[in-house]
């Protein structure tokens, strides 16, 4: 009886859930089906708008071609600057291109990985498939302007990338025709494994630890400990912590103390001492405004390093009214081929101070 | 084995002075006037200036002794602590209004724990890591304005008004909400750690910095508010039995793209919009971001705008440049994605100052991926001999759970080290045994149990043990 009564309602509740189904596409011609008047079906072009992903069969991949030749081109315009000409920096990002031989190109292994005679792993030591270069480039690069590069600027820088990694030869055109062709080549492309078991929740781990209580190990050995001369290189880790309370920060920036300062914490700092650890003027506000995206203080990023804007504008008549003119509308051309996007979003007071910590450094 | 076995840069504790007498007098100040000073006024007599300079001596004099005297252990047997007995400023004069800070900010004694990069660890901000500081956090719930950042192409203010998230892919109905849609649909609330997979990889091959905002800080701990991703898909009428992978995709600059394992994720996985009951914070992905409980954080696409049901995983720049493992076979591993059980002690931590002998309350943190925390041992003697820590309540499912342990330091050296179990029986390994398999080359997934040792000068730091 008990059964059957359970039968008889499950079969009810079936039923219901689906009349009530019917009732919502009925009232509901956007086709919500539990919550009626929420959501809207996206229209075709919406959805080509936004699904521009390229999958490893590369459903999703749009029609073109684009030869090295043109890449390269492209490359030393818009990617040079951060990558390299050869794809070789180190600098900003990984290096691209290196490290694979044209035997690996056979087996599909990139040898270097495990002889460990590579200093550093590059992007086509790496990615198993072309795929992954295609989507990225067109979704995300250039760095300071994504999504403003065309499917065909997109195949071409892919095949320049390539030709630097000798996937193809020098004269390749790529295509959507003949990129799976293409993927059959990466140098790493049996180097993936899901064979493991944190991909899933229910994964079988690889290590475990002991439950061991007692007398454990014979000898604790420190088998690393920080140098000294990096005890500051994280900042004062005093103005890290809590001046007041059991737990305070070491001074870094003075060597190790010699005896327990006492419970009173006697030659500490202590909480009446704190300042606001956060940097303010306009080193903050280069940051806060994103200038150090693409400007370091003495190093070539994206854009031309401070000291170097400061030496070449060093003694100029009205260099502080050019500079701020450029930040507000933007330039090319001065320090290469990628452009300074306008800063139209600064205030005038912001700029003016901006522009005179860059010259003056005050 | 005996403690002297036991190698601990070995240092001479007779040489620590013992505090005799517990209520100190801080003596008078002396030598507050220079010795230039002196001279000057033996030769040229007082004027107004060398007065003015001796009064300033005075009062800093005076001033300094008034700070020390603050100290609750610092005063003449028989008077009493000037913090009772004096009249403070907040007693005898008027406090600020109500709403002086609409918003509210800490206390400005609170000002040292901020998040922080590491130094040289990016050459870019807008593509870099701002650690949390768990040195001085409380119990299990990071506050939001110190939730460590983690973005590839820099965060943005999104406005809420135009975001959209699109539902595409193997569903029955490709489906556009605006935030007012997400908002009215049945929301969940559930408290999840959030780890980046790259947490602690610093330490892959050694000790590379110095407290525990930058060993552990890409961890944090909050309750998020929004609709489950089950609810949404089924109501795009997604092909659950084909569709077994996810791919979310964020709106900022890099369209950050993730694939999902809907096989291990679907059940708890949420499109939020809340954190700790207010909205996102930006540098979150304000307006919506996923929550993908248990999995590394890269994975939980922020500024979601995008989800795309699919039948096999998209191989995205994050998923075959970057976290991955190398292994020492020259093999990579793919699509790691559970954060394994993993704990640390948070105080005392590296860089951290103990000021005396005596009690401490020693605690700390632990989780993990897949499930909940059954135990934690701690160690004071680098792994010979472990005591069971108390675990706070609530031990919630791939959460944070604080642990406690009751410590008597008697002033000798000391390694302390803490060890979490999950529910599945998965005890965290020692950094030996991870390396033994996995090598010193990855970057992520380093769930190591951590040490920190204890100097006899009562500075702490960070070392690696075997």
């Amino acid at each position: 009886m008990y059964k059957l009564d359970k039968l008889f309602a499950r079969v009810t509740v079936a039923g219901l859930a689906a009349l009530s189904i019917q009732f919502a596409y009925a009232q509901n011609t956007q086709g919500s089906v539990k919550f009626p008047g929420i959501g809207r079906n996206a229209t075709p072009a919406e959805v080509m708008a936004w699904d521009i992903d390229v999958r490893p069969d590369f459903k999703g991949l749009p029609k073109g071609s684009g030869s090295v030749e043109q890449g390269q081109v492209i490359w030393e315009a818009k990617c040079a600057s951060c990558h390299g000409v050869f794809g070789e920096s180190n600098e900003i990002f990984t290096p691209i291109a290196g490290g694979t031989t044209t035997d690996d190109i056979k087996t599909g292994r990139v040898a270097s990985l495990a002889d460990r005679k590579q200093p550093q792993r590059t992007t086509l030591m790496k990615v198993p498939t072309v795929s992954t270069l295609w989507d990225y480039i067109y979704r995300a690069m250039p760095w300071n302007a994504p999504r403003s590069l065309t499917p065909d600027d997109t195949y071409a820088l892919v095949a320049f990338i390539l030709s630097l990694g000798e996937i193809v030869p020098d004269d390749f055109v790529l295509s959507d025709a003949n990129i799976a062709d293409v993927q059959k080549k990466m140098p790493n492309r049996n180097g993936m494994t899901r064979n493991h078991g944190f991909w899933s929740v229910n994964g079988k781990p690889d290590v475990n630890g002991s439950s061991c209580m007692t007398n454990c190990v014979k000898f604790v050995q420190i088998g690393s400990t920080l140098p000294d001369f990096a005890r500051n290189a994280h900042g004062n880790i005093a103005e890290q912590n809590r001046l007041y309370g059991p737990y305070r920060g070491s001074d870094s920036t003075k060597p190790p103390i010699d005896k327990l300062p006492g419970s009173s914490g006697e030659g500490l700092a202590h909480a009446a001492d704190t300042h606001a650890a956060t940097t303010k003027g306009p080193a903050a506000l280069f940051k806060n405004e994103n200038c150090s995206a693409c400007h370091a203080p003495n190093a070539k990023l994206v854009g031309p390093s401070i000291a170097d804007i400061a030496s070449k504008y060093k003694g100029q008549s009205g260099a502080q009214e050019k500079l701020m003119a450029k930040v507000k509308n933007g330039g090319s051309g001065v320090w290469g081929a990628i452009p300074m996007p306008p800063q139209a979003q600064l205030s005038d007071e912001d700029r003016a101070t901006l522009v005179r910590w860059v010259l003056t450094g005050q | 084995m005996t403690k002297k076995q036991i190698e601990l840069c070995a240092e001479d504790i007779s040489a620590v002075e013992k505090p005799a007498n517990r209520a100190r007098l801080v003596k008078a100040p002396e030598h507050f006037i220079s010795q230039e000073l002196i001279a000057d006024i033996n030769s040229n007599g007082l004027d107004e200036t060398r007065r003015g300079f001796l009064r300033k001596g005075f009062l800093s004099a005076i001033g300094g002794a008034a700070a020390g005297l603050a100290s609750p252990m610092a005063f003449a047997a028989g008077e009493g602590d000037p913090a009772i007995l004096e009249k403070q400023e907040w007693q005898t004069t008027l406090g600020k209004n109500v709403a002086t800070m609409p918003y509210g900010v800490p206390s400005i004694y609170e000002a040292n724990l901020i998040r922080r990069e590491s130094p040289g660890l990016t050459r870019v901000s807008a593509a870099s890591v701002a650690f949390t500081p768990l040195q001085g956090l409380f119990g299990t719930i990071t506050p939001n304005g110190l939730h460590f950042e983690r973005h590839h192409q820099g965060w943005y203010n999104l406005n809420p008004e135009t975001h959209r998230l699109m539902v595409n892919g193997m569903v029955k109905n490709a489906r556009v909400f605006t935030m007012n849609d997400l908002m009215r649909l049945p929301s969940v609330s559930r408290t999840h750690f959030i780890e980046c997979g790259a947490n602690t990889g610093l330490e892959w091959g050694n000790v590379a910095v110095p407290t525990v905002q930058y060993t552990h800080g890409m961890l944090s701990c909050c309750e998020f508010t929004g609709v489950p991703l089950k609810v949404l898909l089924e109501e795009c009428g997604a092909d659950l039995k084909k569709g077994k992978f996810l791919l979310a995709e964020g709106g900022d600059g890099s369209g950050m793209t993730r694939t999902i394992n809907l096989e291990s994720c679907l059940e708890d996985t949420i499109v939020a919009w809340s954190m700790n009951g207010e909205m996102l914070r930006p540098e979150n992905g304000f307006p919506l971001r996923l929550v993908v409980p248990g999995v590394q954080g890269v994975s939980w696409v922020k500024w979601l705008r995008r989800l795309e049901v699919g039948d096999m995983p998209w191989n995205a720049k994050d998923e075959a440049v970057h976290y991955i493992e190398l292994m020492p076979d020259g093999m990579h591993r793919q699509y790691a994605s559970i954060q394994e059980c993993k704990s640390v002690i948070t105080t005392p931590s590296g860089g951290q100052q103990l000021l005396d002998k005596g009690f401490y309350n020693v605690s700390g943190m632990a989780w993990s991926g897949r499930g909940k925390i059954r135990r934690v041992d701690v160690s004071f003697d680098g792994g010979n001999n472990w005591r069971q820590a108390r675990l706070e309540t609530p031990v919630l499912t791939k959460s944070i759970t604080r642990f406690n342990i009751d410590w008597v330091w008697d002033g000798s050296p000391a390694i302390l080290q803490s060890r979490a179990v999950d529910d599945t029986g998965y005890i965290q390994p020692s950094i030996k045994v991870l390396r033994d398999l996995r090598g010193n080359r990855s970057i992520y997934h380093n769930n190591a149990i951590q040490s920190w040792k204890l100097d006899s000068n009562g500075e702490v730091s960070n070392v690696q043990v075997g």
